[in-house]
């Protein structure tokens, strides 16, 4: 076997591997789609469920969906980010920064779950919120920080230390360089990190099982602690707590959520090459 | 006598334990150009860099002594290091233009410093280019991106940059070391030109360089000062038998 061949079987075998990749993505989206389209309709978008949630639509569902999402981007994207200036460019490399680093990466890998019974027992019952809007949002903001922290914190550091120095001998404060240069040039990585927090936040079910969800709930929230649904709870109840419910309502459901998520997806991507355009070293 | 622009007083510098400058003491007079030359690690770019607090940034270090820009102790806990950074301006061994235009980079000091009036900024920005030997290259482009100019023009575009704050002292840090003989030569004549504004102290990137544009020169070997004297002499007669081996080229 001559080097030619060896290249070939190597070249067949990567390609092979791009494929198992991108293919179960497709067939996914590609089933939902095929499955869910049949059901969907203005209604089905706009209207409250009604017949044991087997009729109607999924409106509410769909605003509970976005309410958590807005809400965890208020809370965790000011933190997310301060936290992130302030370890990548303000902290000392000490004990203690080097432990809330630590912190960090391990809450980084805490199974969702695990946040949602945080989240009872912290935000419902110790704070008196109860189940509603603002417990569940803040339990996903936790949820959603360390993400949030850990790849802004990289995009930060990965800006040249000459841009903060030359601004510095300029006469710039260590925030005017900063506020200035080093936050402008790592936005684009800033925002890559809040998109994949936030798409997090949005598709989990185990954070807001305890915390914010309805089982049915036909109307819109009033207040910050009304209970309110939500997409991936809902998706689960009529997939596994209805009986008799049409396989395809659960598909649609779970189109919408695709959609919804990978349209957010789609905006951010746009965000933020639009900033990397800008983006000059 | 007259006092001069800057007095440094019994320097010693410390990396760790690495004692970078060993009890430095020399007069700088204003309106000239002074040399730091002598070979890598001679402590003569720390020396530059104390002079505008630069070194403050880095962590580690330890520093005594003191250095006195007309007259006042520049490490004295009342001073500002903003207001110290634009009166002492800097332009470091690579071009490091900052992301954005070439106005932008020219006026960011302005910036900082709060002043936004247009037209104090436009005039601003055509002085300094000027002064800087640039102007002539960037004039119809000011709004295009400064990385998208030469190594040469950026290092100019950078002069001018400090030259916009309109600084007492420049330092220049081996401001050639990336450039091409022409841009060298431009930014060797603006020099000349400059040095009747400014108080300007260069490390130099070449032996011959610094002579070219030294009125006293300074020569550094491992944290010592070795000599200082007018650029005349030093060059040509050496009192030092080390002076005398780095510039014939006997080691460094």
């Amino acid at each position: 076997m001559n080097r030619s061949h060896v290249q070939k079987i190597g070249f067949v075998f990567l390609t092979l591997c791009a494929i198992a990749v991108v293919a179960p993505i497709l067939v996914v989206i590609g089933i939902v789609f095929i499955e869910g389209v049949r059901v969907m309709s203005w209604e089905f978008i706009s209207a409250v469920p009604h017949e044991g949630m087997k009729e109607g639509g999924i409106f509410p569902a769909i605003v509970g969906t976005l309410l958590l999402t807005l809400g965890t981007a208020i809370c965790a994207i000011p933190v997310g980010v301060g936290g992130s200036v302030y370890l990548a460019e303000y902290a000392k490399d000490n004990w203690m920064t080097r432990a809330i680093r630590l912190a960090i990466v391990n809450l980084a890998g805490i199974p969702s779950i695990v946040y949602g019974l945080f989240g009872l027992g912290m935000f419902v019952l110790f704070m008196h919120m109860g189940t509603s809007i603002i417990a569940g949002v803040l339990t996903l903001a936790i949820m959603t920080l360390p993400v949030i922290i850990s790849t802004s914190e990289e995009a930060l550091r990965s800006v040249p230390t000459e841009f903060r120095t030359v601004s510095a001998s300029l006469g710039g404060t260590r925030w005017q360089g900063i506020r200035n240069i080093v936050l402008p040039q790592a936005l684009p990585g800033i925002i890559t990190g809040i998109i994949l927090g936030l798409l997090r936040a949005a598709g989990e079910t185990a954070p807001i099982l305890f915390t914010v969800a309805a089982f049915y709930l036909p109307r819109l929230p009033q207040s910050p602690f009304d209970q309110v649904m939500a997409l991936p709870y809902h998706l689960y109840v009529i997939s596994t707590q209805v009986p008799g419910m049409p396989l395809s309502v659960q598909y649609g459901t779970a189109l919408v959520l695709l959609i919804l998520v990978l349209s957010m997806n789609f905006v951010a991507t746009i965000i933020r090459s639009y900033f990397r355009r800008r983006r000059q070293w | 006598m007259v006092e001069p622009k800057i007095r440094i007083e019994g320097v010693n510098y410390f990396y760790g334990e690495f004692h970078a400058l060993d009890n430095i003491s020399m007069e700088i007079p204003s309106n000239s150009v002074t040399v730091f030359f002598g070979p890598a690690s001679g402590g003569k770019t720390t020396m530059l860099r104390l002079i505008n607090r630069l070194n403050d940034i880095v962590e580690g270090t330890r520093m005594s002594g003191s250095i006195l820009i007309n007259g006042k102790n520049i490490y004295d806990s009342d001073i500002n290091l903003a207001e110290l950074r634009r009166r002492v301006g800097m332009v470091f061994a690579l071009p490091l233009p900052l992301p954005g235009t070439i106005r932008e980079n020219v006026v960011y000091g302005l910036k900082l410093a709060g002043i936004k009036d247009r037209n104090r900024t436009e005039e601003v920005l055509e002085r300094s280019l000027k002064q800087a030997a640039i102007w002539d290259e960037v004039k119809d482009r000011l709004d295009s991106p400064a990385n998208a100019l030469s190594g040469g023009q950026q290092q100019r575009l950078c002069i001018a940059r400090s030259l916009a704050l309109e600084p007492e002292v420049l330092l220049l840090d081996e401001p050639t070391s990336g450039l091409d003989p022409i841009s060298t030569r431009k930014v060797e004549e603006s020099l000349h030109e400059l040095k009747k504004l400014y108080t300007i102290i260069i490390v130099p990137h070449s032996i011959q360089q610094a002579a070219r544009v030294a009125d006293q020169a300074a020569f550094f070997l491992m944290g010592k000062l070795i000599e200082y004297r007018p650029g005349t002499e030093i060059f040509t007669r050496p009192r030092e038998k080390r002076t005398e081996d780095y510039i014939t080229g006997r080691f460094g």
